[in-house]
């Protein structure tokens, strides 16, 4: 199994769920500020200087995960703008044009694929070996897919969409196999425009397949798809070649649970335990019967813990608590796992 | 050729300026979209941006000016989530977008509100060229809301037609209403009762104006039975999305026939590839030429959608292209 590296050599209980988070944290106020200054033609604010102030971000929310608790962390993605223009910037082809809304007053920069799409500068290596170096836990990399850097663009030239995310798998398999040549074993694949056209499941499969085709055993591979009806693309999911699926449960309080029970589920779940549009801070007891949810579809061992979705739109000190309650959370469930005071109602694993 | 008119279907992109100025100021969560009793600061945001919107268009030479819906926060759903008898529920998705908006649960009385009027009021004193209102049709924000006070689907039907009547009721003089009716297309009616109600919620809307009035479905085609239901409606054009679905919205035509006019979406809404004007001429006279049975008085030329999608610069350029492909036509005539 791939999740065993992940365990903490002085974990206490024999029990390990997989805490995590699903990838964007709220960014302190000054690298906004930072990056505002940077933006602004008269200001003295250089690359140099901006670099560094993404730098001192990337390790302060590193640490962050780690005082949480979180077994495998990220940086919060404090490199990141957004999770399709920061990709599309660096992808030859693209071009911007504007801000176009999304809901309310929430806007991002929409690209638009003005020609064929080709790799350019590197994506997330640099970021992932910064991490890396800073983290004394594992770290997982967030990646946007293929068929969301697609569907959330504007497509001028390709024929259609299908076409246009098989030339981005291509290119995310190229980032891929270059963060594990880096050392990456943890990938998570984020694809949540999945749940705004579930009939393109095919299509997001056969990107998978792209993607993931020379990645060797031992690197972790997750997909997260979020806000959508998930009994539209359930069972079919099964069938994608990674080994965890990421789902968004929790803001829907577990209504859409019984979807993943028949047929059973035979991947790793990570499951939402948190909301992440919530600025309430759910209790360590709420959070532990969330968890307990998780395990009427998968037992102990192939249960991930996190949150809903990135944590980004919260205000930080909310995030953090919320994380350490996830963890303190888990810890508690494990220990009664141990001592067998926790049902597991999850079906036995059959063979397969 | 037919004449065509130039215009939209309205909910156009607000000024770069005026999306940072409204996400600074009201920020951004759910409880930060418009409430329909906004003041002050925000008001002459909103104010600006509308006048901005209409000038854009009188710019670009459009034949009917949209008043541009900048406050709709909540697209189509707006002139319910701003009403007293509509609380606001979770974050939904707008249709299959990568859009959401806030779901209206309707727990009281659809009384008469104005807020629309008001808008239309404004827009009509700014403007020098004709004003076509736009609301959604009747369907489509039934389609949208959750009904916690009418009951039965009919009742609710009825309850929504009737609240968007007395706001057509209350507009100053328009040339146009748009009725948006994405919905017919997206969850087209079921059952006899279901499709029999459609052309009746149209009229109850349509009959108070004096004005022309077009029903716009889009993201689609009307299947077949819609269609014919929908031509029982007492209106004076129906629209054509053949940016989605030309093959299927010509068949319609064809088979059924339409309104004296139509308003045929020929520029895509939702990307930013610019069309030229003889690409609009090109498809107003493929739809004709295919519909020869039919005596077009007027084709109304416009996006096959909303134009809140699109990046400010692209959204006027393609109103320029609009504009400039029913100029071309004045021209020729």
């Amino acid at each position: 199994m791939t999740r065993e590296q992940f365990r903490p050599d002085d974990h206490d209980n024999d029990h390990f769920l997989l805490t995590t988070v699903v990838g964007s944290y709220p960014k302190p106020t000054w690298l906004h500020r930072a990056r505002d200054r940077h933006e602004n033609e008269d200001s003295s604010f250089d690359d140099g200087d901006f670099q560094e102030a993404k730098d001192d971000a990337s390790r302060l929310i590193t640490h962050e995960h780690e005082r949480a608790g979180i077994d495998v962390v990220v940086d919060g993605e404090m490199r990141r703008n957004e999770m399709v223009e920061y990709f599309a910037g660096r992808i030859d082809g693209y071009e911007f044009n504007g801000p176009v809304k999304v809901w309310g007053h929430n806007y991002f920069d929409k690209p638009s694929v003005v020609d064929e799409v080709a790799y350019d500068e590197e994506w997330l290596v640099s970021e992932y070996e910064f991490t890396a170096d800073a983290a004394t836990r594992p770290v997982k990399v967030p990646i946007t897919g293929p068929y969301t850097l697609a569907r959330w663009s504007f497509n001028e030239v390709y024929e259609d969409e299908e076409t246009l995310a098989y030339d981005l798998a291509d290119l995310v398999n190229e980032e891929i196999e270059a963060l594990v040549e880096a050392g990456a074993r943890y990938i998570q694949i984020d694809e949540p425009a999945l749940a705004t056209t579930p009939d393109d499941h095919a299509i997001v499969g056969e990107c998978l397949e792209r993607i993931t085709a020379d990645v060797p055993d031992d690197v972790r591979l997750g997909l997260h798809v979020c806000y959508g009806d998930y009994s539209r693309i359930y069972p079919e999911i099964l069938e994608f070649p990674v080994d965890e699926l990421d789902v968004e449960l929790c803001n829907g309080d577990y209504e859409q649970l019984d979807v993943f029970k028949q047929p059973p589920f035979t991947k790793d779940l990570a499951l939402g335990v948190v909301d992440a549009h919530d600025a309430e801070v759910e209790s360590v007891a709420e959070i532990k019967e969330n968890i307990e949810r998780g395990l009427e579809i998968v037992p102990p061992e192939r249960l991930t813990v996190s949150p809903d979705c990135g944590l980004k739109l919260l205000p930080r000190e909310v995030a953090y608590q919320k994380m350490a309650n996830l963890v303190t959370a888990a810890r508690e469930v494990e220990a009664e796992l141990d001592a067998g005071t926790v049902e597991i109602a999850a079906p036995q694993a059959t063979a397969d | 050729m037919p004449e065509i008119v130039s215009t939209t279907p309205g909910l156009h992109p607000l000024p770069d300026w005026a999306k940072d100025d409204l996400e600074d100021r009201k920020g951004n969560q759910r409880e930060d979209l418009i409430s329909g009793d906004e003041s002050g600061e925000i008001t002459e945001i909103y104010a600006t941006a509308r006048e901005e919107l209409v000038e854009t268009q009188e710019l670009a030479g459009l034949d009917r000016v949209a008043e541009g819906q900048g406050r709709w926060d909540d697209m189509l759903a707006h002139p319910l989530t701003v009403h007293d008898s509509v609380e606001t529920g979770g974050i939904v998705r707008y249709y299959d977008n990568n859009n959401f908006y806030r779901d209206p649960v309707v727990t009281g009385e659809l009384t008469p509100d104005g807020d629309v009027a008001a808008e239309l009021d404004t827009a009509t004193a700014h403007a020098d060229s004709p004003v076509q209102a736009v609301l959604p049709g009747p369907y489509s924000l039934a389609d949208l809301a959750t009904d916690e006070h009418y009951g039965d689907e009919a009742a609710f039907l009825d309850g929504i037609a009737g609240f968007l009547a007395d706001e057509a009721g209350a507009f100053p003089d328009v040339e146009t209403l748009f009725l948006l009716e994405p919905s017919l297309v997206t969850s087209p009616p079921e059952t006899d009762d279901e499709h029999e109600r459609v052309p009746d919620a149209i009229d109850t809307v349509a009959d108070v104006l004096d004005a022309d009035v077009v029903v716009y479905p889009y993201w689609g085609a009307l299947a077949e039975k819609t269609y014919a239901h929908v031509m029982d409606a007492d209106i004076d054009a129906l629209g054509f999305d053949l940016v989605s679905a030309p093959d299927d919205n010509v068949y319609n035509a064809q088979e059924y026939g339409t309104p004296e006019d139509v308003a045929l979406g020929v520029v895509d809404g939702q990307n930013t590839r610019v069309e030229s004007p003889e690409t609009v001429r090109e498809r107003v006279e493929w739809f004709d030429g295919r519909t020869p049975q039919n005596d077009y008085g007027r084709v109304y030329a416009t996006t096959n959608t909303e134009t809140f999608y699109l990046p400010v610069n692209r959204f006027e350029e393609k109103i320029d292209t609009l504009a400039t492909a029913a100029q071309l036509t004045e021209v020729e005539a």
